[in-house]
């Protein structure tokens, strides 16, 4: 409890422009990842997961987004304040990322080494134990022991024969197996941080598991701080040791997996839980949940999901609900957080 | 591949065909405007042209397949020999041509992606609609009038004085030619004489390949790994120059091969202008004397060229587009 967390969002607020007007996309979004936790982010599509992850490498263009205010805190320092060479200098080596279709995300035209190659040299830039070596060194030694690097990062995530593997371009390899080569990528630089996307969404379903045991595993060995973004509550439950839970641009519950599982305390994850059996949401809409998720240009001016909740009731549409603790870091932004409302 | 051969075949056949159609008498033309009917007909008979076409066609095919080219009836010269003289000359110029479009054209076109919609990308667009909309005998004529006879400071025409030793003959290629002497004051004056011509025919392929490589390079900076490299760290410069670069060349490249073809089809205004000694200006003599034999010999090596200039590229695009090449 004592170590300050890695990564501290504090009420970030963003807005995205369009043709349509100006959407109020991520509206207080609050979260703290520490290492060794792995955070799952579910909500339905176009809540603002993927803007959250994306804002915290700063990869999301401006224009058409705007940072309305709020911080993203890595390691005590703002990245809301950092410029591009600041960003730069985190990506890679201390922020990793991994998207969600490995096909699109690993570039065609290159051997998948030269891509790993070459992140591994941007990364020891930043930190030199990574090559681990001479500072002297030329330029040849450092790329030697960068493709030696990522040999071990290729044979670590499960390639076998990584040494000749590495030669091979993308379109060689299978889904699962490029969607190795993409966490080999993200892990080559030691992120403290590891912001996955979607990363299994887009492979079969007996890829799914490997995939998040592997990733799973490269937490533990690493101690990093996960983000891992889903539609599937199944994978949270497996794979995360901490929850949130977005609706509209709003975390709008948050806390440990069991904690938040066991005892659903926001309407809305209450609603997602009882809809989703077993496999999870694909696009579309909730079952039992009446209604459609706001418009982000005009939102509510109240709990954003006031409009669908049965719970409402005039306080809601007055101001947004703050975040509180219902016990245990367990949050929950709603001003009759449920079992208690139940309860009462 | 397999269809290069009737397509030059139908080519020769086309030829030939034109050539009986046109109004006019070429041996008559040829024997000289003193010539009696009876010198004409002996003339004639001379280049076999008294027999009936489909025999002169048969016997040029069958002439073919020995490297025989036939005879220009008016120089009375083998025209294999002025086609080995002057297709050296033509790659030359449209080579050079071809290496300035790609080597600015491509950087360019990347900057001006990089760059959208700031200054350096006005400019280019501006430069390249310029460049395309000025016909290219246009070009050459304001080219030698500011150069060559304001600033003095490129020949007006030609390949080589008349009155310097050219570098000992081993490509065909003066410049080269020049560089395997190793002389540098030869390969200078080479350069000196290709300059005009080859920018009057590079402007448009130039203004072709920058606006193609924008638009791919904009397409590829769209793709998702782009994404990924820049989340893992990877500067702005590499991710440009040689992740970005790669993928969007590789779409630039079918108009290269392209443009290769349509160079040289597209010598013959240009080589007149600059009375560059190549197949275009051989050609154009041969036309306006109705000497059928240099005119089929050119047509073939254009079209032979033409096809080995987009079987290149085939083998680039492979060289650079790994899927392509293990499918
Ligand atoms: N480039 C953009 N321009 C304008 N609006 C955008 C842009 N990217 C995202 N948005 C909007 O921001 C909101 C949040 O998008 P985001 O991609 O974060 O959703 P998501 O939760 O990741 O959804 P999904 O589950 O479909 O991936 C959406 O309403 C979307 O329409
Ligand atoms: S704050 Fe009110 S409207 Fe919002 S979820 Fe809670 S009860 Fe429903
Ligand atoms: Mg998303």
């Amino acid at each position: 409890m004592t170590e300050p967390p890695l990564l501290d969002i504090r009420d970030l607020h963003l807005s995205m422009t369009s043709f349509d007007g100006e959407a109020h996309v991520l509206a207080g979004v609050n979260l703290s990842v520490r290492r060794n936790e792995v955070w799952g982010v579910v909500g339905e599509t176009g809540c603002g997961k993927s803007l959250t992850g994306l804002s915290i490498s700063r990869l999301v263009p401006s224009p058409p987004a705007r940072y309305l205010g709020g911080k993203i805190l890595f390691d005590g320092r703002d990245l809301l304040s950092l410029d591009e060479a600041g960003m730069r200098n985190l990506r890679g080596h201390r922020i990793g990322m991994i998207f969600q279709d490995p096909t699109t995300n690993l570039n065609p035209a290159f051997r998948i080494g030269e891509q790993l190659v070459d992140v591994a040299l941007a990364a020891d830039r930043r930190n030199p134990d990574i090559l681990g070596v001479a500072a002297r060194a030329g330029r040849r030694a450092r790329r030697r022991a960068a493709r030696d690097l990522a040999v071990r990062t290729l044979a670590e995530v499960g390639i076998t024969d990584a040494a000749e593997r590495i030669d091979a371009y993308p379109h060689e390899f299978s889904g699962g197996m490029r969607q190795r080569v993409l966490i080999a990528m993200a892990l080559i630089g030691r992120p403290d941080l590891l912001i996955a996307d979607e990363p299994t969404t887009a492979l079969d379903v007996s890829v799914q598991s490997q995939i998040l045991a592997l990733l799973a595993g490269m937490v533990r060995d690493h101690a990093m701080g996960v983000i891992l973004i889903t539609h599937n509550l199944g994978v949270v439950a497996k794979a995360c040791s901490h929850v949130a839970v977005m609706y509209a641009g709003v975390i709008v519950e948050s806390g440990p997996v069991a904690a938040v599982l066991r005892k659903p305390s926001h309407p809305y994850t209450r609603a997602l839980m009882s809809s989703i059996p077993t496999s999870g949401v694909r696009r579309g809409e909730l079952k039992g949940l009446p209604g459609q998720v706001p418009n982000l240009i005009k939102p509510p001016r109240g709990c954003r999901f006031a409009p669908r909740c049965a719970q409402a009731a005039e306080a809601c549409r007055a101001g947004p609900p703050r975040p509180v603790d219902i016990g245990g870091g367990h949050m929950a932004a709603c001003l009759k957080p449920g079992p208690a409302a139940e309860a009462a | 591949m397999f269809l290069t051969i009737p397509v030059l075949l139908g080519l020769t056949v086309l030829v030939f065909a034109i050539g009986r159609l046109l109004p006019g008498d070429p041996v008559a033309l040829a024997a000289g405007p003193n010539a009696t009917p009876a010198e004409i007909a002996a003339y004639a008979r001379e280049f076999g042209l008294d027999r009936p076409v489909w025999v002169q066609y048969t016997s040029y095919l069958t002439g073919l397949l020995g490297g025989n080219f036939g005879v220009s009836i008016f120089t009375r010269r083998p025209v294999i020999e002025d086609l080995i003289a002057y297709t050296p000359a033509t790659l030359e110029l449209v080579f050079a041509a071809m290496a300035l479009a790609i080597l600015i054209g491509i950087p360019a076109g990347l900057a001006a992606a990089v760059y959208r919609d700031r200054w350096p990308d006005y400019l280019s667009r501006v430069a390249a609609l310029g460049a395309i909309s000025m016909p290219r005998f246009f070009l050459g004529l304001l080219l030698q009038l500011a150069f060559a006879m304001w600033l003095g400071w490129l020949p007006l025409g030609g390949r080589f004085p008349l009155t310097d030793d050219p570098p000992r003959l081993v490509t065909g290629f003066l410049t080269v030619d020049a560089l395997i002497a190793q002389d540098l004051s030869a390969f200078w004056t080479a350069c000196r004489h290709l300059a005009m011509p080859a920018i009057a025919m590079s402007l448009s392929p130039l203004a072709t390949i920058m606006r193609m490589m924008r638009a791919s390079t904009l397409e590829v900076m769209q793709q998702d790994y782009v994404m990924t490299e820049r989340a893992l760290g990877l500067s702005q410069r590499l991710i440009v120059t040689k992740y970005v670069a790669r993928n969007a060349i590789s779409a630039t490249l079918t108009v290269i091969g392209l443009y290769f073809g349509w160079l040289l089809g597209g010598t013959v205004l240009v080589e007149t202008i600059f009375d560059w000694p190549g197949l275009g200006l051989y050609a154009t003599k041969a036309v306006v004397t109705q000497d059928f034999m240099p005119v089929i010999g050119v047509t073939l090596v254009i079209g032979t060229l033409f096809v080995c200039a987009n079987l290149l590229v085939d083998v680039l695009y492979g060289v650079i587009n790994p899927k392509v090449r293990t499918e």
